[in-house]
């Protein structure tokens, strides 16, 4: 199949647009704004709804509506536009109704910037609303990745009937890079026949509701989305592990960074460094298990953490997952600077000094 | 084979699409590429720069602080990005635009005068086609025929009279430098 130059904003609509999406609702931002403009353009064109909302709230309670009566919907925005769908999101996953999200992730707190950037991690894997929930969470790391993901997170949201999160960055979204239109594999999906759409003939109405008063009600809905998590967890995890067959550095990192890392990787190799990188690829479900095991090999002598955050956010699951096997050094950059090849080197070359 | 371009000028002097130029015959070549632009607060008249890779390998950071060659449309640009040039790399100066000289000795230089060029072949737009033929000539990492045929591809239907403006300015741009 030939290879087309897309954009990564513009290729995350059209790849919605394949995957059946019925509905878009979206509000602009930088730097994602191109998916809601391809999507004003495209989408009717092939009879699907696209409404600019009057805000991110207002646009995520579409996604509710829509996706509650049983239509494939998506939503897209940035950092301080996820905050803003947070309730949403949160309602979503208490009524299990499917939807696609996507963050191209800024800088932040607040209004930050419109470089890209990584603070949303805990946002997107703890669950940036309230309850007890999880979004699944899908971390591209190229723009062949980026579209793959969003065709089949639809499928995914609509097997669990969960909400699904795609969590980009602004490098993603805008740059462009060769991809293919790849047949993605469909999967066995149970029909909506909770979708509220009408009775047709069913001798009873379809509820779309997160309001469950009596708490052993709530109790019961929150025990059975735990066991539908577990379910998840154990179905959904994706890593991908780069030359950490003899690893004695092993980088963890997602989305923009953990291509900075394999542009790193090559000069740690040739300078004689045995440097390898760990990539979740699903952040949730984490990889901790495959992370543990890797931890525990013998040559295996230190990880390096790095992330587009100051802080550290994805540390947290990276030591949950090492469980103190090895020692994890970090290297964080924010506020839309993005760790450069040169940092990491020398991060690396560090993180091995310690333990020697 | 990798190389690391900076291309950089003011808004509407077509540095984004020299780039994606650049991008899109690479990958007809079968090579690796990515394009990454600056985004920001831009205003008209403003300076835009992007970053484009094309390597034989598959492309990990599609960013970069040192580059192998540096495309400068505008004086902003070159004074920027100067010091990022690798050693032994190239810069190619828009010297209608340009009046500064490279000041790096180990630098190779190619002064481009794409305005004037663009001018004579008769329109003023084509000036980023001149610069494009310059830097193909110059580094040889892409045939000439693939950007032909890009062109030809580029400019399809109702746009099909632009096809030999903007190829003439390609070969006046190579002819620059051989």
């Amino acid at each position: 199949m030939a290879k087309e130059l897309w954009k990564g904003n513009e290729a995350i609509a059209e790849a919605a647009i394949r995957a059946g999406c019925d509905c878009f609702f979206g509000y602009p931002i930088t730097p994602q704004s191109e998916v809601p403009e391809y999507m004003s353009v495209h989408l009717p064109e092939h009879g699907g709804v696209f409404v600019q909302s009057e805000s991110e709230v207002a646009a995520i309670n579409m996604v509710y509506g829509a996706a509650g009566a049983g239509m494939r919907a998506m939503t897209s925005s940035s950092s301080p536009g996820i905050s803003l769908k947070q309730e949403g999101i949160t309602y979503l996953a208490g009524a299990e109704v499917p939807a696609v999200i996507v963050n191209c992730m800024r800088g932040g707190p607040g209004l930050g910037t419109i470089q890209p950037a990584q603070g949303d991690y805990y946002q997107a894997t703890r669950g940036g609303g309230n309850g007890d929930y999880r979004t699944v969470v899908l971390a591209p790391s190229n723009v062949q990745e980026t579209v793959d993901f969003v065709q089949e997170a639809f499928d995914i949201a609509d097997q669990y009937r969960n909400p699904v999160v795609i969590l980009a960055d602004g490098l993603i979204g805008q740059m462009m890079e060769p991809i293919e239109w790849k047949p993605i594999a469909k999967r066995d999906l149970p029909p909506k026949d909770w979708a509220a759409c009408g009775r047709k003939g069913r001798d009873h109405h379809n509820v779309i509701n997160s309001l469950f008063i009596d708490p052993e009600e709530c109790n019961q809905l929150n025990n059975h989305l735990a066991e539908k998590y577990a379910e998840i967890a154990k179905n959904e995890v994706r890593w991908e592990e780069v030359e950490c067959e003899d690893a004695e550095l092993v980088i963890t990192a997602y989305g923009t960074p953990a291509r900075i890392a394999l542009t790193a990787l090559e000069t740690l190799r040739a300078d004689g460094i045995k440097a390898g990188l760990f990539r979740p690829i699903t952040l949730w479900p984490f990889p901790e298990k495959a992370l543990h095991e890797l931890a525990a090999k013998e040559h295996v002598r230190a990880f390096l953490d790095v992330e587009m955050s100051s802080t550290g956010q994805m540390i947290d699951d990276v030591r949950l997952g090492v469980e103190g096997q090895k020692p994890i050094s970090f290297l964080g950059q924010a506020g839309g600077v993005m760790p450069t090849v040169e940092e990491i080197i020398e991060a690396a070359k560090n993180a091995l000094k310690e333990v020697k | 084979m990798k190389k690391e371009i900076i291309i950089s000028g003011f808004g509407g002097q077509g540095g984004l699409a020299i780039g994606k130029n650049l991008a899109e015959a690479g990958m007809d070549e079968g090579l690796n590429v990515t394009w990454a632009p600056s985004y920001g607060p831009e205003m008209r008249g403003g300076t835009a720069n992007c970053s484009v890779v094309l390597s034989d390998k598959p492309v990990g950071s599609p960013v970069f602080a040192r580059c192998t060659e540096l495309i400068a449309l505008n004086e902003p640009s070159l004074e920027k990005f100067e010091a990022g040039v690798l050693p032994g790399g190239t810069v190619f100066v828009n010297s209608d635009v340009v009046t500064d000289k490279v000041s790096r000795p180990d630098l190779k230089a190619y002064y481009i005068p794409c305005a004037q060029i663009a001018e004579e072949v008769g329109n003023p737009k084509v000036g980023n086609m001149v610069m494009l033929g310059a830097y193909v000539a110059a580094t040889k990492v892409l045939k000439p025929e693939t950007i032909e045929k890009m062109i030809e591809t580029m400019f399809a239907g109702p746009k099909a009279k632009f096809i030999p403006l903007n190829i003439e300015a390609f070969r006046r741009g190579m002819a620059c430098v051989q």
